[in-house]
């Protein structure tokens, strides 16, 4: 066991989920909100010349999920270091 | 000096770098073989992936299909870069603390069960090979236009080639000769992208550039490059061009379908089995999104443009249409290759492009990045360049899926099924034979392709989606479940997946249409149901046949957290 206690396993496991979670949300509200759900309404708004809409399914989608990856990355590593349980 | 000598020339410099770097990492061991003995930096093998991942799809076809299909063609964009999110947040580390070699090697010591690993291994081959016949045919197609040799023998050449350093090189040789690969290509991708977007807009990055106004001296100037192209597709029949025809439903599963297909195609889950360590997993899967997405923010510009750039040369700057005798050579080059063609319907002479019966020109959506180059006007050395690209990218890929087909023969089937006592070095030469049959079989299917070759792309995601995905996330997340509920799972969501796929694709194609969708929902999205059914499934047998054995739960609670991860081991 890696860890000091049951209860240690369980809040770094619940940290864990509760994280990927908001991430997952985010994730979702710009692809499937805002890139497909949302499209037509937000394609009133120019962004850059372009159609709001149309610029989250296109672009705005892409960059999203690198900047959530390296957040997941930073929080996790951060995570790792709060439980003792990073590698050496 | 001509297109056709450069072309030989750099096509020729590049492979002898990718043959250089696979006589120099040539793998001494299994491990070396399957996984690079997990030595590989995070940013290196994020780059690897990004190679082995954009295939000669991705690289010749997809900025094609966008252009010829507006905002539908977000799915490709979203659908295959989301996917890296889940991989990341949901796969990637628990899979590299696992510390196997392949995916039915995690399935089958998860779900303790022959079964649910042969499952793995033959979901496993088949994703693998529908994928890599449509990757030798790409190097063909390539070849035969920039040197001027039938499709077979680009075949030939290419297969060699594969051959070579995969065979020789395993995991390691490929995992280097890809990061060469990767930058092959996006240098490849971005000039053209970067010439094109500075002529027609004035900005460097075509990123921005295709939001922008179109510059001065091009036609159409001062308007918004998108407005223009909406304002065309009304003029010419054509659907808007940042709206779309799909319907949301279908855009939704289609997108879905094919991120979750990604999360879960074997060749690119075995990737972040070659890191050193949990934390490198992670970090890998956002480097391989980062070079990814080089290549894919700049796909919908090369889109634009080149839809914009096709509408103006075919219809020219009055759009009543460019007599035939005036048109560029690229028209009557690629007319060569049967991928344009035009049709004087009305005798005046003239060619005219439109989405109704005015419409003359039959333009093939392969060609929009490979002719993009020259319909531009782009130096001689920028068309060799993008033959470079496409060569790269399809020889990547090959290999990649050949590793794991090889892999998937040699360790899940022989070694850990079927003649669990040979050694380390019969089995690294079953691998080595294993790839060279894989070779010579899509070889084959390269030179003799089948006519559904394009088609059965949508089985790979779809495959991967219904089988792999569900099975390995509740491997993960969810402790208690059982061989039983899994293997279930993967069969309801395979067959159905399947079933549904060959309906309508092979044995009544007629009836593909919307109206005969269930949900609506097309084949190619139809993965996204099978994932469902196979989550759905799996819960309820579960349920029905009680939780997985202590010793599986304490080792998914083990596999939870990075510590004490070592090297990935075959036991």
């Amino acid at each position: 066991m890696a860890f000091k206690s049951e209860e240690l396993a369980k809040a770094y496991w619940r940290d864990n989920i509760s994280l990927v979670l908001k991430l997952l949300a985010v994730w979702f509200i710009v692809s499937y909100g805002f890139g497909i759900i949302l499209v037509d309404w937000l394609n009133q708004f120019t962004f850059f010349g372009f159609k709001l809409g149309f610029w989250f399914a296109q672009q705005g989608s892409i960059i999203s999920f690198v900047i959530l990856i390296f957040i997941y990355v930073k929080r996790m590593a951060a995570l790792d270091n709060k439980y003792e349980v990073h590698e050496d | 000096m001509d297109i056709q000598t450069l072309t030989f020339i750099i096509v020729g410099a590049t492979f002898a770098l990718y043959i250089a770097i696979a006589i120099w990492s040539r793998a001494g061991s299994t491990s070396d073989f399957y996984v690079a003995s997990g030595g590989v930096h995070p940013v290196m093998n994020g780059m690897a992936t990004a190679a082995d991942w954009m295939s000669a799809a991705s690289f010749i076809s997809m900025a094609g299909i966008i252009a010829f299909a507006g905002y539908d063609g977000s799915v490709y964009l979203m659908g295959w870069t989301g996917g890296y999110v889940l991989l990341a947040l949901c796969l990637a580390p628990y899979l590299r603390k696992f510390g196997k070699f392949t995916v039915p090697d995690f399935i089958g010591d998860r779900y303790y069960s022959q079964t649910a690993r042969t499952i793995a291994v033959i979901c496993a081959i088949l994703i693998s090979f529908t994928y890599i016949a449509g990757q030798m045919r790409g190097v063909g197609v390539v070849f035969s236009r920039f040197l001027e040799v039938e499709i077979a023998t680009g075949v030939y050449i290419g297969a060699v080639i594969v051959f070579f350093y995969t065979v020789l090189g395993g995991m390691k040789g490929i995992t280097y000769t890809q990061v060469a690969q990767y930058c092959v290509l996006a240098f490849a991708y971005l000039v053209p992208a970067i010439f094109i977007s500075f002529q027609m807009t004035g900005h460097i990055l075509p990123q921005t550039g295709f939001g922008a106004t179109i510059a001065d001296g091009v036609s159409g100037e001062g308007q918004y490059l998108l407005a223009r192209l909406d304002g065309l597709s009304e003029e010419l029949g054509l659907a808007a061009y940042t709206s779309g025809l799909k319907s949301k439903i279908d855009v939704f599963a289609i997108t879905c379908a094919l991120m979750v297909g990604t999360a879960g195609l074997p060749h690119v889950i075995v990737r972040f089995f070659t890191v050193p360590k949990v934390r490198d997993a992670r970090r890998s899967a956002g480097w391989a999104l980062v070079f990814i997405s080089v290549v894919y923010l700049t796909a919908p510009s090369i889109a634009g443009f080149a839809k914009v750039n096709l509408i103006n040369t075919v219809n020219g700057p009055d759009m009543a249409g460019v007599e035939y005798d005036a048109a560029p050579d690229w028209v009557k080059n690629w007319e060569q290759t049967g991928l344009i063609k035009w049709e004087d319907k009305n005798n005046d002479g003239k060619m005219f492009y439109a989405g109704d019966e005015r419409n003359e020109m039959t333009v093939d959506r392969d060609i929009m990045v490979l002719a993009n180059p020259e319909i531009a006007n782009l130096p001689a050395w920028v068309v060799a360049l993008v033959a470079a690209g496409g060569v790269a990218a399809a020889l990547s890929t090959s290999a990649g899926l050949l590793l794991v087909i090889s892999t998937s023969v040699s360790h899940d089937l022989l070694k850990r099924t079927l003649t669990p006592n040979i050694t380390d070095k019969q089995e690294l030469l079953w691998a080595r034979v294993a790839a060279a049959v894989a070779i010579a079989l899509s070889t084959w299917f390269g030179i003799n392709p089948p006519g559904f070759v394009a088609q059965v792309v949508a089985f790979a995601f779809g495959l991967a989606a219904a089988s792999f995905f569900p099975a390995i996330i509740l491997g993960i997340f969810y402790k208690r479940m059982n061989s039983t509920g899994a293997i279930a799972g993967m069969l309801v969501g395979v067959v159905f997946t399947l079933a549904y796929i060959i309906y309508f694709k092979f044995v009544n194609p007629a009836a593909n249409t919307a109206d005969n969708w269930l949900f609506g929902i097309s084949p190619e999205g139809i993965g996204t149901i099978g994932m469902i059914l196979n989550f759905i499934v799996s819960y309820v047998v579960h349920k029905l046949t009680g939780d997985a054995p202590q010793d599986t739960q304490d080792l998914v609670e083990s596999i939870r957290y990075p510590k004490g991860s070592g090297a990935a081991s075959s036991h």
